[in-house]
């Protein structure tokens, strides 16, 4: 439906917001106290992926739209994950009465 | 799309802006509930992205299964497991904050020098547009059957494996003698997986 071939946002401002949401989600990974937050972040991370995804998907793939194949199975594997996530989370919490990560050391040495 | 570049531009700065202030909030704020609200409004704002990229049927995708499904998850584990309980200080937090800082700081200096130095071959072909959902469902059908079907078992995988990790154990009594029914529960009751290392290990002679 584009008339004009140029589209008026460049590819790497997509790439720029992805990255920059895939780094946010890997610091609240890395320093998330809850349990819960470190989900959300992972959720920040499949998002990022996402937008890479699509964004390859118009620029440059633009008749074979395989990046949106692509990031419908990201969001099928990724509600996969959130719902066991959390069903670990929930059995966890009832073992263990916290949701604290720094106090999930029961596998460490 | 069918409308101007520049109002183009400006719903593209708007949703980044949306994006990234709110990805930050859900990263930073203390209080998880409006970090759970904020993780939303991101997920939409990703959405109407999708939008901006010609793609309203992953768009809509987006909607239904983040903010529907995923995000009224977390708020409801949110819920379940709210204990407010007062964090246990670390030594060097904040100095793990900040290397940690650092190091993603560094990560995305480096995605971005890939991004802006990587020569893409653009223009590409011209994109489909609106016929994006009938293409999206010719390759679910043809090429991408076998991962499309695999992707309806591994959702009923997780259906059940999250139903056998979220229930709670109920002891079956018998209807004649009252007794506890289910011997694969009281065997569980009785050696538990997390033991104290204080207390005791129970044997089954302790146990009535």
């Amino acid at each position: 439906m584009s008339t004009d071939l140029a589209s008026p946002i460049p590819l790497e401002a997509f790439l720029s917001v992805a990255a920059m949401l895939f780094c946010v989600g890997v610091w609240g990974l890395i320093n998330s106290r809850n349990a819960v937050r470190v989900l959300m972040s992972i959720e920040l991370m499949l998002n990022a992926v996402n937008i890479n995804l699509m964004a390859f998907s118009d620029y440059l793939d633009g008749q074979l739209i395989r990046g949106q194949v692509f990031a419908i199975f990201v969001i099928t594997v990724a509600a996969a994950e959130a719902a066991v996530g959390l069903a670990i989370l929930l059995s966890l919490y009832r073992n263990r009465e916290t949701v604290d990560m720094e106090r999930f050391n029961l596998l460490r040495w | 799309m069918s409308i101007a570049s520049t109002t183009q531009q400006i719903c593209f700065l708007v949703l980044s802006a949306t994006t990234v202030v709110g990805s930050l909030g859900v990263v930073l704020l203390p209080n998880i509930v409006y970090s759970a609200f904020l993780l939303g409004g991101v997920f939409l704002s990703v959405a109407g992205l999708y939008l901006l990229l010609n793609a309203s049927f992953v768009a809509a995708a987006q909607i239904l299964v983040y903010v529907g499904a995923v995000n009224v998850l977390i708020l409801f584990a949110i819920m379940l497991v709210n204990k407010q309980e007062t964090l246990a200080a670390i030594p060097g937090l904040l100095v793990r904050r900040l290397l940690s800082g650092a190091v993603c700081a560094g990560l995305f200096a480096l995605l971005l020098r890939v991004a802006f130095t990587t020569n893409w071959a653009l223009p590409g072909p011209p994109p489909v547009g609106e016929e994006a959902t009938i293409r999206i469902g010719e390759h679910l059908f043809t090429d991408y059957l076998l991962p499309f079907e695999l992707a309806s078992v591994l959702l009923l995988m997780a259906m059940i494996g999250a139903i056998v990790l979220a229930r709670r154990d109920v002891f079956s009594t018998d209807v004649i003698t009252g007794e506890p029914a289910d011997q694969g529960l009281i065997e569980k009751d009785r050696t538990p997986l997390l033991i104290e290392k204080s207390a005791p290990a129970p044997t089954l002679l302790s146990k009535p």
